[in-house]
Parts: structure tokens; C-alpha cells; sequence
């Protein structure tokens, strides 16, 4: 009987490059099983996309509690070290033997921070707060959000009044550093995976369907913050032209995906997404007409019960047809949608309250250090590039939240591989 | 027991302005006696946290109350000894955030949970966790492509590898591809199928036993020590393994089954399945006559998405059809293909195969549904198809119809095959009751072909094998987790777990090997796997009070105990997962942890101030799930909202871990209420103990019939399912709770 021994607590540590459901996965999954991590964020706080998100499809369960787990296992594992603010500028080396070099900016605000509050009390500025998409406003020092991890404020300099030192004056607890300076790392790591998810695609890019111009055509990570009780509307759905609630709504599917002049893949989760947009638009208004105008409804494996179960809705119509027009009526901000059934020709007209559009996964790149390998549309391929890195999550393929963490688990076992080798190799 | 607890008042973030610390201070000292208290206006600056470590250091305490912000924040700069004695009271989100300053009833709040918090670190002990020899070898069952690939790359990362198959050849379904789908930019071009190459890796590699032909005769033991009776060819043989990987695939649904999609009815109606045995054999001819084929019709969703077959979607067979379209195409460019659909799902990449293969001037495809396929009398096949979109009934002919049919899940359901058993006991028992019996041959008829199932042969208390989903698949049950498995150290890859294709199984058999790792490096270190990944804590039973009531064998939802003949629990700590479901379940309260315990939450309770009658300050006792209401209290102290101050909330790990003689405790000393708020049950069940609230539910049941029998009204008690986001809801539920209480009048057993 031989018992297997891995030497990796000798070994280098892998760097996870994104701190969404992806990389805070990675991370976990590989440090549990002993390697050593370094988590790199470029924002203040982790859980990306799923943090902004109201619910999980199909179970209609909130991404809060399994980042509350998730987080608990980050806290409580002193293998992992979380960067937040943290930009990888390169990696350079070999397989299994990088080196990166990370930027961390400065936060302002020192772990001395305690969650007091004092300082947004002070604070006389306002920034656009990103977490709710632009949606509404924090100060400048702001906490990202209820839930955030790290749980510690930030402050956003770029919208500080000139030499405004309030903050810092107010805080008792000499946590506010307002000359603090960006700090650079040098470090030696066996791996490092790309998990900077996905940024939805521009809906202003698709002229036909109005965004941009008609204020009622909304995306689907918009009606996604709505609906969150920690939204812009304290989740109350409405429109934004007025703020009542929509008379109906209409969901365009493949808005920019499956589309040569846009993004030529499926999304892959956007059917699903709309389908549990319709429940929530339905705990609200239990009248309300909803329609769904799809090429094809795309529910795989076990999510074909959602499926069906949503579309029991006797309010709800799903109609096959892509929608070619959308125009709004002045006077009172409704739409109207023109849809062409796609195989027999015929032209659906509609006039709607609100209309969603179910935009689609762009992979994120732009904060990648150089050396990964993408395909033809900007998705980093799983194990590629010349020194061996690794990708998991929508910044290798469209996914939803369960094969996201999948991959990024099976992505800790390839980061693993590379520490074992490099720990054999020297 | 931590005999010399220290406590540390922290004054800071408002603490200090809104209660009276001297005060506080004394309930620490005067009351509760404890050797050291200090207060702080910064305790979690480095002069706070120093002062704790200084005691620690010199052995002044022996377990440390820090009474200061809530447990879940400033985690970093209160980490001591993971092993001591630690409890945080959470003076600020719970107290000081939500209720009125330098007010009677906050200051009386604040008081309490500090003599609650100093009752739980004297009644805790500090942890030794568990070590023993742990085998960090793994099984992996299955040897198609799912299990090939996590027995590669385990042992690619330096584990040793059992791989155990039940035919006499590696590679299983993909073996007999002759093409697969593309995965690689530019995503158009189908790949070469096969899996020599794999084959022939696993075969040599050294750290892999390969043994073909081999079956599981028996799985005993726990995660880190599995032991494993295989039938081999070469007999049968006992393995040592620490986790398990199970990768069994998948098998086509039965065609039989489909005689109105015409298969049966004549050699040229076949399945997609038995399209790939065509074309690996060579060109695709017509079964019935050899000749050459000239037009094809494919049947989606043949048995898929079908409430009379399979109600779920085989997530592959789209991908199928249009890869074997484009093998129609690539032999017989003339060749007519015709898809009847009801959507296509090619999701992300495979959007762009999908547009290839749509792209032939051959290839149509329709929604819509078939009515019925027969022999055209001509030599051809002819369907019928209706719900087109042009709304017209269609026929199409053609020489060839191929059924995709879906995948059925290789897998054996633990759980039924337990039932059956014990329905068989049932029935031999001769003091079961009549209504017993009918219901234990209803089980027997409805599960009984469960029965020979068996793939892992587990001999766990609580079934064979894995417990599988509605629809067969060994699956998790979370979107957030999908390697949260019922039982530990046993992870599912591949189409058993869920209809996949070869590349996704591939990916997943990853994933699967990674927590296999995990589970035996978790394992070797005495800590608990997820959901409370390292905890060190397990659970002790006083066996000489046990009255073998097989409640705790029964509730515990990841089959950790077994049963001696008599009916006593075993315990096989490696397979705990630490969430107290089984010290809840205990009527004789003989399970606890080191710092968890019945006596300890009930001293908790007891440790609460009850005012007399006459003071109208009515108390009430709430029991949350500490991973989705407690922080969801939080945020309602981060959001400053004020909830009545009368109720002393306890965290527990798992509203599972309830233990009923709380309530009596907590009723019988006077409290006026029990509130208990846990995660949503039912289908969606979001509880990551599968069935904490839903069984302190039924719990509550009986405590219900014992107040009517005291004449207490049962109101008195409330479960309230709640979900983390939903603390907007969470300050009106309690204060609607308390508005009741007050409206039911004092406790009348108040000052007995």
C-alpha cells in the first residue's frame, strides 16, 4: 500500500488573475488542497458578475450565499492571499516557472478600517457607483456593497474635491491614507489562470434595437440590479423614463449574439437569464404580459424543468421570432416591436412598457498581461500560450455559474499540476 | 473546558457612546466572575489585538471572548490559535447599529450576549483534531473518457490512481467516435475521434492501475480509508483507496420505446448511436439493402424533452446531428438532410459548427413535431410533421431516419435501493402495522427495480451509491457548488452527473479529480471539507446513553453513521461534514463537538436575564442559520435598521442541529418566544445541509403538541425561512414576531 506524498507546501504559488465566481473558485479549490495563492482583483471587492446579480437560475437562489460560504473559506485559509485594486502588468518564464509583476493601487483607506461609517457621513462627493452599473451614486469613500469582501471602504480620488481631507479628519481610527502611493510586486508563481470573466456586450452597438435612444430599452444586467434589493430601486422594477411600473414587457433574445455583425457565438446563458427575469417580474406584477421573442430557447440538461416551469406562465408568451425593429412612441415612452418570425416571414408587431434586451458574454481581456492565447473572438483557450497559462470561467467560453465554477475547479487541478512539476523540476 | 475565558470590550465604532462599558465591564468580572477583562477603544488596531496576544502568550486566559464587531468582519486581525477557544460578540451589527442608544433594553441586549458569549467559550473545548493514517490514493470508476481523464491528470499530480472497468476495454462511448466536436478555434472543423492516444497513457503510466473487466463487489470504510473489494479477472482483490472519483457514464434511451418515431418498424429508422457504429464501420449505407443514401431526416429530441420519456434535455444530441450531417455531407455532397427540431442548442462556440453545417444548400432544418414515421411503401421512410412554423402539416421522405435519441445516466440511486431495504424489513417485521405495510409494498413496487443497480456497493447505513436526482443523475443539488456531493470523498464526473458531451465530461472529470484531491488532503489534516471546509471540530458519542433510536443514522444527510445489529450509531468522522444535524436529532443529547454542544447553547439560553412579569419586558430566543440569516442580520445593522430589542439571537451551524430541548429550556426558564429563521426548503431547498430547516420543522411539530399539553400556545414558536438577501425583510419579521408575543401575554411559566 503506497501513500502518495506531494511536497507542494515547498512549492511556488499560483496566480489567479480575477476575483468573480472563476478565480475566488480557483483559488479556494486549489488552496484547500494545499498550494499556495495569490488572488488578484482589479476592483475593491470580489465576487464580480454574481455578486450583481439578484438570483441564480433555476433555483432562483441568491449568489449571496454562496459567496458568504465561499468567502468563509478565504478568511479562514491563510494560504491564500487576496489582492484587490490589483493589475497583473506581465508574466514572463517558462512553464511552471512565471514571474509576474502586479500592481496594486492605492485604496486610500488602511486595514486599519473598521466599517464605522464616519467617513461617508463627511464626505461631501459623489462618484457614479459602478456596482450598480452606473445606476445611482455613493461618495467618494464609499463601501462597494453590503456584502462586499474585503469588508473595508475605498475611496475613489478621482472624484475627491481638491484637497478635501474630511474623511481622514472624521476617522478615528487613523485608517484613511490619502497619499498612499500604487505598490508593485514581484512575484515567482508555477501557474497563473486567467479568470477575468466577462463584460456584457455593448447594447448602444445594435441600432436597431434602440438602447441608448428609447430610455425604456434596458439590458438584462440592468433589470438584474433592479430587481436586487440592494439596487438602484431597492428592487422595484420601473421604468426609467418615468419610474412606474411597466403596463408589459418584452425580452429580445440574441441581442448581439448569434450575430455576424456582432458576436458570432451564443452566449449560452441569456435564455435561462431571461426566463428567471420573467419570475421576477412576475413576483411584482402578477398580471403583467411578458413576452419573449427567441430563435431558439436554449435550456440544456436539467434547466429544461425551468424551462417549462417558467413558461406554465399564462402571462407570459414565448414567440419564435427575431426581433428586426424597435420603435418608441414619444409621448409616452412605450415601444414598439417589430419582430420577424424567422422561418415563415411573417412580421409580429408590439407595443411594450419596457423592453429588455438579453445581451450577451464578452470575454474580458483588457486586464490580462500579454501570453495568453485567445480564439478568433477574444476567449482565452483553456490551456495555451507558449509558457503554459491557464483560463477558467467566461473568459474561456460562455457559461453559467455551475460550469464556471466546474471549469475553475478543473482549472485548480491544471495549477496544481504545474506546482507539483515545478516543485519536482527545481 | 476554558477555565480562565478573558473577555475584551471593545468601546470603538460607537460601541463606547451607545452602552455603558463600565457596566458591562462588570457583568464580566463581578457576575460572571471571569480572571480578565480589558476594555478598548480600538481593540482590532495592533495595540487591542497585542493586548489579547499578550494574554494568551502568557497563559493568563485559556479562551478569549472578544466582545466587539460581528464574527464576520476584521476576521484577520482576531485570528489567534485555530485550535483555542474563540467567540466574538457581535456588540456592534446586532446591538449598537440596530437598536436606540444608551437605552435600558440595548444595554440589557449588550448584557446578555456578553454573559451568552462568556457561557459558550467556558462550555467549549479546545479542538485536537483527528489524525490518522490517511490513503491518498484514489479510485476512479469508469474507464470512458471522463474516467481516463481524471486518472491522468491525478496522477499527472502525483496521485496514484485505481481505474476500475466493467468491460474488458478502456475508452467506453468516445472510443467509438469516428469524429468528435471541434472545441479549438476555428470551430467549424470536426476533430478526430478516438482515444487511443489516452488509452495508451493510462495504460502505462505508473502511478495508474488499470483493471478492465472488474466490477465493485464492496466499498466500506470512509474518505482517507476506503477499503475495496474488486471482482477482477484475475479474481478478487482489496484496495485501499481515499476518495473516489465515479465516471460511468451514460447509456442511449431506449429506442424500443419509440415506436411511434417508426423504430422497429423497419432496419432504415436507427438511432444516432447506432449512426456512429455506420460510420466508424465505413460509408453510411442503408441498413435494410446496402444501398447508398440519399436523403436523411434526423429527429431531435427523440424520448428528450418529453414528459413521457425523458422530461429533461440530453444537452448533446444537437451537436450530434449536425456533426453527423456534416459526415453525410462529406461523403455524399448531394445528400438531402432534414432536422426536425424543437430548438437548436449549440450554446457559446458550437454556435459556429452549428452555422457550418446550416450553411450546406442540403441541410434544412424545421421546427416541429413528429407525428409518426412509416415505410412509404416505396422502399423510403416518410414522417409526418406537425407545429411547423409555416403552421402546415408536412411529409417528409427520405432513406435513412436516425432518432437522437438522449443520454440515461449509468448511475445507481443509493437512496431508493436503501428504501426497498428497508420496506423489505418492513414487511418482515412482525409488529409492523397494517397501514405500515401498505405503504413499505408501495415502495417495494415503485423502487424495487432499483435492486442491481449497484455500481460503488458502499456499505453505508443509508444506501449503496450515491443519491441521485428525480431524473437518475448523481448530481448537486447547487448552482454555486456543483461538486457539493452527499457524501463525502465520492465525487460524480462526466454524464452520470449531468448530459454532457466528451469535451465537458473531460473538463469535468477535472474537477472531479481536484476535489477527490482536496477530500484527502482536507482529510489528512483532520478538517472538514465544504461547505465549512477546515473546520476541525467533530462530533463524540456518549454511547452508554444511546437508546438506539436511530434517529441520528437516519437524519444525517451525508450517510456518516452506520449501525451496529443492535441499532447504535458509528461514526466515521471522515465522512462528517461537521453540521450537527445528528446532535439536533438526539433525544438523549449524547452528541456534541468540542465547541458545540446541546449543553452548550442550552447554558447559552439559561444564561439569558428573564425580567419578572411585572417589568412588561417580554425575551425571546431566535435560532438562525449562521450562513445566510445571521449575515443577513448584519446587513440590517449595516443598513441601521432598528428591530425591537427583546430578542437574543444565537447563531447555529445548521438550523438542522436544533435540538428540541432548547425550546423546552428556553420556556420553561421564563423566555417568551422561540423564533427560528433558516434557509428556504421544498425542491429548491437552499440549505447546504440539504434539510436542516425542513427538519427542524418537523421537529417543532412535536414540541408543538407538548405546548398544547402545558396549555402554552403554540404561536409561541415560528420558523421563518429566509433567504441572505432578503434582510430588508428580516428587522419587520421579528418585530411582527414580538408584536405577537406581546398580544399572547407573558409566559406563564415566567418565575417557576
Amino acid at each position: 500500500m503506497t501513500t502518495t506524498q506531494v511536497h507542494r507546501t515547498a512549492g511556488k504559488p499560483i496566480l489567479v488573475i480575477g476575483g468573480g465566481i472563476a478565480g475566488v473558485t480557483t483559488a479556494v479549490e486549489a488552496a484547500e488542497s494545499g498550494c499556495e495563492v495569490i488572488l488578484a482583483e482589479s476592483l475593491p471587492y470580489l465576487g464580480g458578475r454574481v455578486a450583481r446579480s439578484y438570483r441564480y437560475f433555476p433555483k432562483l437562489c441568491p449568489p449571496g450565499c454562496g459567496l458568504e460560504i465561499n468567502f468563509k473559506r478565504l478568511k479562514g485559509n491563510p494560504h491564500i492571499q487576496v489582492l484587490t485594486q490589483a493589475t497583473v502588468d506581465s508574466l514572463r518564464g517558462t512553464p511552471g516557472d512565471l514571474e509576474a509583476t502586479i500592481t496594486i493601487a492605492p485604496r486610500f483607506v488602511t486595514d486599519a478600517c473598521t466599517l464605522c461609517d464616519e467617513c461617508t457621513r463627511v464626505c461631501p462627493a459623489e462618484r457614479a457607483d459602478e456596482f450598480n452599473l452606473g445606476m445611482g451614486t455613493t461618495k467618494a469613500v464609499y463601501l462597494p456593497h453590503k456584502m462586499a469582501f474585503p469588508a473595508a471602504y475605498v475611496i475613489d480620488r478621482a472624484a475627491c474635491r481638491d484637497g478635501c481631507t474630511a474623511c481622514r479628519d472624521a476617522c478615528s481610527y487613523g485608517a484613511v491614507d490619502l497619499g498612499q502611493q500604487p505598490e508593485r510586486r514581484t512575484v515567482k508563481v508555477a501557474a497563473a489562470v486567467a479568470a477575468t470573466g466577462w463584460a456584457p456586450y455593448d447594447a448602444a452597438k445594435i441600432d436597431n434595437l434602440g438602447f441608448g435612444r428609447f430610455p425604456n430599452v434596458i439590458t438584462n444586467v440592468m433589470l438584474e440590479r433592479y430587481a436586487a434589493p440592494d439596487g438602484p430601486t431597492r428592487g422595484r422594477i420601473v421604468r426609467p423614463s418615468d419610474g412606474a411600473a411597466p403596463s408589459s414587457v418584452a425580452f429580445v433574445q440574441c441581442a448581439g449574439s448569434r450575430d455576424e455583425n456582432h458576436l458570432p457565438y451564443c452566449s449560452a446563458v441569456c435564455c435561462a437569464a431571461s426566463l428567471k427575469q420573467a419570475t421576477y417580474l412576475r413576483d411584482l406584477y402578477p398580471e403583467v404580459p411578458a413576452t419573449i421573442f427567441y430563435i431558439d430557447i436554449r435550456t440544456p440538461g436539467r434547466l429544461e424543468d425551468f424551462r417549462a416551469k417558467v413558461a406554465s406562465d399564462p402571462h407570459l408568451s414565448l414567440v419564435k421570432g427575431k426581433v428586426g425593429q424597435v420603435t418608441e412612441d414619444a409621448a409616452t415612452h412605450d415601444l414598439i416591436v417589430t419582430a420577424e418570425d424567422v422561418q415563415s416571414g411573417k412580421k409580429v408587431t408590439q407595443r411594450v412598457g419596457m423592453l429588455v434586451l438579453a445581451t450577451g458574454i464578452v470575454p474580458q481581456t483588457a486586464t490580462l498581461p500579454a501570453g495568453f492565447a485567445t480564439d478568433d473572438y477574444g476567449f482565452v483557450t483553456r490551456v495555451g500560450g507558449h509558457i503554459g497559462l491557464l483560463g477558467a470561467g467566461c473568459v474561456t467560453r460562455p457559461e453559467e455559474v455551475s460550469a464556471t465554477v466546474q471549469d475553475a475547479t478543473a482549472a485548480a487541478l491544471r495549477a496544481l499540476q504545474a506546482v507539483v512539476r515545478s516543485a519536482h523540476h527545481g | 473546558m476554558a477555565e480562565r475565558p478573558g473577555v475584551y470590550i471593545c468601546s470603538g465604532c460607537g460601541i463606547g457612546q451607545s452602552l455603558d462599558i463600565g457596566k458591562l465591564v462588570k457583568v464580566a468580572t463581578a457576575e460572571l466572575k471571569v480572571p480578565r477583562c480589558e476594555a478598548h477603544s480600538f481593540l482590532c488596531g495592533p495595540e487591542g489585538v497585542d493586548l489579547i496576544r499578550r494574554d494568551i502568550a502568557s497563559e493568563t486566559v485559556d479562551g478569549v471572548v472578544i466582545a466587539a464587531c460581528s464574527p464576520r468582519v476584521k476576521t484577520d486581525a482576531f485570528s489567534f490559535d485555530p485550535l483555542m477557544v474563540l467567540d466574538r460578540v457581535n456588540l456592534r451589527e446586532h446591538v449598537i447599529w440596530c437598536h436606540k442608544p444608551n437605552d435600558e433594553d440595548t444595554q440589557m441586549l449588550a448584557e446578555d450576549y456578553l454573559r451568552m458569549g462568556v457561557t459558550k467559550v467556558r462550555k467549549s473545548e479546545p479542538l485536537e483534531p483527528q489524525q490518522d493514517e490517511i490513503s491518498k490514493r484514489l479510485l476512479v470508476v469508469g474507464g470512458g473518457v471522463a474516467g481516463m481523464t481524471a486518472a491522468i491528470e491525478a496522477a499527472t499530480a502525483g496521485y496514484d490512481v485505481v481505474l476500475v472497468e466493467k468491460s474488458p476495454r478502456l475508452g467506453g462511448f468516445v472510443a467509438a467516435l469516428a469524429q468528435r466536436f471541434p472545441t479549438a478555434p476555428p470551430y467549424t472543423d470536426l476533430q478526430a475521434g478516438g482515444v487511443a492516444a489516452q488509452i495508451q497513457q493510462v495504460s502505462y503510466h505508473p502511478k495508474i492501475q488499470v483493471l478492465t473487466s472488474a466490477t465493485i463487489r464492496e466499498t466500506s470504510g470512509q474518505p482517507g480509508m476506503f477499503d475495496v473489494t474488486i471482482a477482477a479477472e484475475s479474481g478478487e482483490l482489496k484496495t485501499r483507496v481515499g476518495a473516489i472519483v465515479l465516471a460511468t457514464g451514460w447509456r442511449p434511451y431506449d429506442a424500443t420505446k419509440l415506436g411511434q418515431l417508426g423504430y422497429g418498424a423497419s432496419p432504415d429508422v436507427i438511432t444516432n448511436v447506432e449512426f456512429e457504429r455506420l460510420a466508424a464501420a465505413g460509408p453510411i449505407v442503408r441498413p435494410s439493402d446496402g444501398r447508398p443514401v440519399m436523403s436523411v431526416l434526423f429527429v431531435q429530441c427523440a424520448g428528450s424533452r418529453d414528459e413521457r420519456h425523458l422530461p429533461y434535455c440530453s444537452s448533446t444530441c444537437c451537436m450530434a446531428t449536425l456533426k453527423h450531417a456534416t459526415m453525410i455531407h462529406a461523403q455524399n455532397p448531394d445528400a438531402a438532410v432534414f432536422v426536425v427540431y424543437k430548438d437548436i442548442r449549440t450554446p457559446g462556440q458550437y454556435e459556429r459548427f452549428y452555422r457550418a453545417a446550416q450553411d450546406h444548400p442540403l441541410t434544412f432544418l424545421t421546427k416541429g413535431e413528429i407525428v409518426g414515421v412509416e415505410a412509404d411503401g416505396g422502399g423510403r421512410m416518410a414522417a409526418t410533421v406537425k407545429d411547423t412554423l409555416v403552421g402546415e402539416q408536412v411529409r417528409i421522405e427520405a432513406d435513412l431516419v436516425v432518432l437522437a435519441t438522449g443520454m440515461v445516466p449509468n448511475a445507481a440511486d443509493g437512496a431508493a435501493i436503501r428504501l426497498v431495504k428497508d420496506s423489505r424489513a418492513t414487511l418482515a417485521r412482525a409488529e409492523a402495522t397494517e397501514p405500515q405495510k401498505s405503504d413499505a409494498r408501495k415502495k417495494i413496487a415503485d423502487l424495487a427495480h432499483h435492486e442491481g443497480t449497484e455500481i460503488l456497493c458502499l456499505t453505508y447505513r443509508q444506501g449503496p451509491d450515491l443519491p441521485a436526482h428525480k431524473y437518475g443523475f448523481p448530481d448537486s443539488h447547487f448552482v454555486c457548488f456543483p461538486y457539493e456531493t452527499r457524501r463525502t470523498g465520492i465525487y460524480a464526473a462526466g454524464a452520470v452527473r449531468a448530459p454532457m458531451d466528451g469535451a465537458h465530461a473531460q473538463e469535468d472529470a477535472m474537477g472531479a479529480a481536484m476535489k477527490a484531491i482536496q477530500s484527502v488532503e482536507l482529510a489528512s489534516r483532520g478538517a472538514a471539507v465544504h461547505p465549512r471546509a477546515g473546520d476541525l471540530s467533530f462530533p463524540s458519542f456518549f454511547l452508554q446513553r444511546c437508546t438506539q433510536c436511530k434517529r441520528c443514522t437516519e437524519e444525517c444527510p451525508f450517510g456518516t453513521l452506520d449501525e451496529d445489529p443492535k441499532g447504535t450509531p458509528q461514526l466515521n468522522v471522515y465522512r462528517c461534514r461537521r453540521c450537527g444535524v445528528c446532535m439536533g436529532a438526539c433525544p438523549e443529547r449524547i452528541i456534541s463537538f468540542k465547541n458545540y454542544s446541546v449543553d452548550m447553547i442550552a447554558s447559552m439560553i439559561k444564561a439569558i436575564e428573564v425580567p419578572d412579569e411585572d417589568e412588561e419586558k417580554p425575551r425571546v430566543l431566535v435560532l438562525m442559520c449562521e450562513n445566510d440569516a445571521y449575515p443577513a442580520l448584519d446587513v440590517a445593522g449595516l443598513n441601521r435598521v432598528h428591530y425591537d430589542p427583546s430578542v437574543r439571537v444565537v447563531p447555529l451551524r445548521c438550523l438542522g442541529s436544533l435540538n428540541i430541548v432548547w425550546i423546552a429550556d428556553a420556556l420553561s426558564g421564563g423566555i417568551d418566544g422561540v423564533m427560528l429563521v433558516g434557509c428556504k426548503y421544498g425542491d429548491d431547498y437552499q440549505c447546504h445541509f440539504v434539510q436542516g430547516s425542513e427538519l427542524a420543522n418537523r421537529r417543532l411539530e412535536n414540541v408543538k403538541e407538548t405546548l398544547q399539553r402545558l396549555q402554552l400556545e403554540s404561536e409561541r414558536i415560528q420558523l421563518t425561512q429566509l433567504a441572505i438577501n432578503e434582510y430588508g425583510k428580516l428587522p419587520a419579521l421579528i418585530d411582527e414576531f414580538m408584536d405577537r408575543i406581546r398580544d399572547l401575554g407573558p409566559n406563564p411559566y415566567k418565575g417557576f
